[in-house]
């Protein structure tokens, strides 16, 4: 649910970085955080174990520019993609605006990309959205993995609604940046749609 | 859309910023700030300068949505008021009218007590004022700043 501010002249929107574990949702926003302007973003918060895995969220806001007078904001957020982190996950989608959902390239991973899908996809409905019709881009990360699945192939598996899908390494940045614009501009092209309704 | 956008008008951010300079004084108050239970900040009063207010109002906000599950999960309905106390500072942490989140920041030059009390003042204030922005956003007739966006000013944003 986006916000906005007349008296600051904002608009802030939440994006959500979904996917099993380990597939690289902390490493996409920690690329964002490295290489955004320093005026352009603020601190990046890790709620982690102290084996720096997902406990609750990672958290970046980001201002990406102004539209029409307004500053947008966008704030991103992880969720833990350990299985049984579940209950934090329903947490971090609510008032969600668009989501971005990680895969892992991995063949080994291909049952938990599944898994965490249909997750992602009961924990929006349980918080009234609808996977169909919400702004939602797929990565499919770790392209630089030895034993990956042909792109086609998760394609085939994970992107059946046919939504904007991007390879890439996140360690390195490769895809990064595309797949968050992409998200932000659905988002906004959503907010437009919905003024108009 | 699950949930309605929120709009802050002018006029509802001057009432809500008058509540919260009130309370840093009433309740003598290091600072007063207002989140959205998404975690967007709507206002801040006090001494904000050295604070990352951002930050903070995402922290308040997972912490009520921690606590909130915990309430489901025991079957109650929500944990409105919160406290935690530091050695230096203290942190107030209400629910007001379910939609938003009351945070004061205090330290020994006040009480519990009377910032509990004065809480309880602002929270009805507050209450009164975003049932108005709630029933503003619901009015079909209210032009949206999106209405006058075009997909070009949009694409325009991602150009490098």
């Amino acid at each position: 649910m986006s916000f906005i501010n007349y008296l600051s002249r904002e608009i802030n929107c939440k994006i959500v970085y979904y996917g099993p574990g380990l597939c690289g949702k902390t490493t996409n926003l920690q690329y964002i955080y490295n290489r955004t302007n320093p005026d352009a973003k603020g601190k990046m918060i890790s709620l982690a174990t102290e084996t720096e895995r997902t406990l609750f969220f990672d958290f970046l806001p980001l201002e990406i520019g102004e539209i029409r007078g307004f500053k947008t904001r966008f704030h991103l957020y992880t969720v833990p993609g350990q299985v049984f982190y579940d209950a934090s996950r329903k947490l971090i989608l609510k008032g969600v605006d668009g989501v971005v959902f990680v895969a892992d390239s991995q063949m080994l991973r291909a049952e938990a990309n599944s898994e965490s899908m249909d997750n992602l996809r009961t924990n929006l409905a349980e918080q009234g959205y609808n996977l169909d019709t919400i702004p939602y881009v797929i990565q499919y990360n770790k392209r630089d993995m030895p034993n990956i699945s042909p792109t086609e192939e998760l394609r085939q598996m994970l992107n059946t609604g046919d939504v904007p899908d991007f390879n890439a390494v996140a360690t390195t940045g490769e895809g990064v940046f595309e797949t968050l614009k992409s998200v932000a501009k659905l988002v906004l092209t959503e907010l437009k749609r919905g003024a108009a309704r | 859309m699950a949930s309605p956008q929120m709009v802050m008008y002018e006029e509802e951010f001057a009432q809500v910023q008058a509540v919260t300079n009130r309370l840093v004084q009433d309740a003598n108050a290091r600072v007063v700030f207002v989140v959205d239970k998404n975690g967007q900040l709507i206002s801040a009063s006090g001494d904000t300068g050295d604070l990352d207010t951002t930050s903070l109002a995402s922290l308040t906000a997972g912490t009520i949505a921690a606590t909130g599950g915990i309430a489901q999960l025991l079957r109650e309905q929500e944990f409105a008021t919160q406290y935690h106390e530091g050695v230096r500072q203290n942190v107030h942490i209400q629910v007001v009218s379910g939609r938003v989140i009351l945070v004061v920041i205090f330290d020994n030059r006040t009480s519990l007590g009377l910032v509990r009390l004065r809480v309880k003042r602002a929270t009805e204030n507050l209450t009164r004022i975003f049932e108005m922005v709630m029933a503003k956003a619901q009015d079909p007739f209210r032009s949206s700043p999106f209405s006058e966006i075009t997909d070009d000013d949009i694409d325009n944003l991602f150009n490098d």
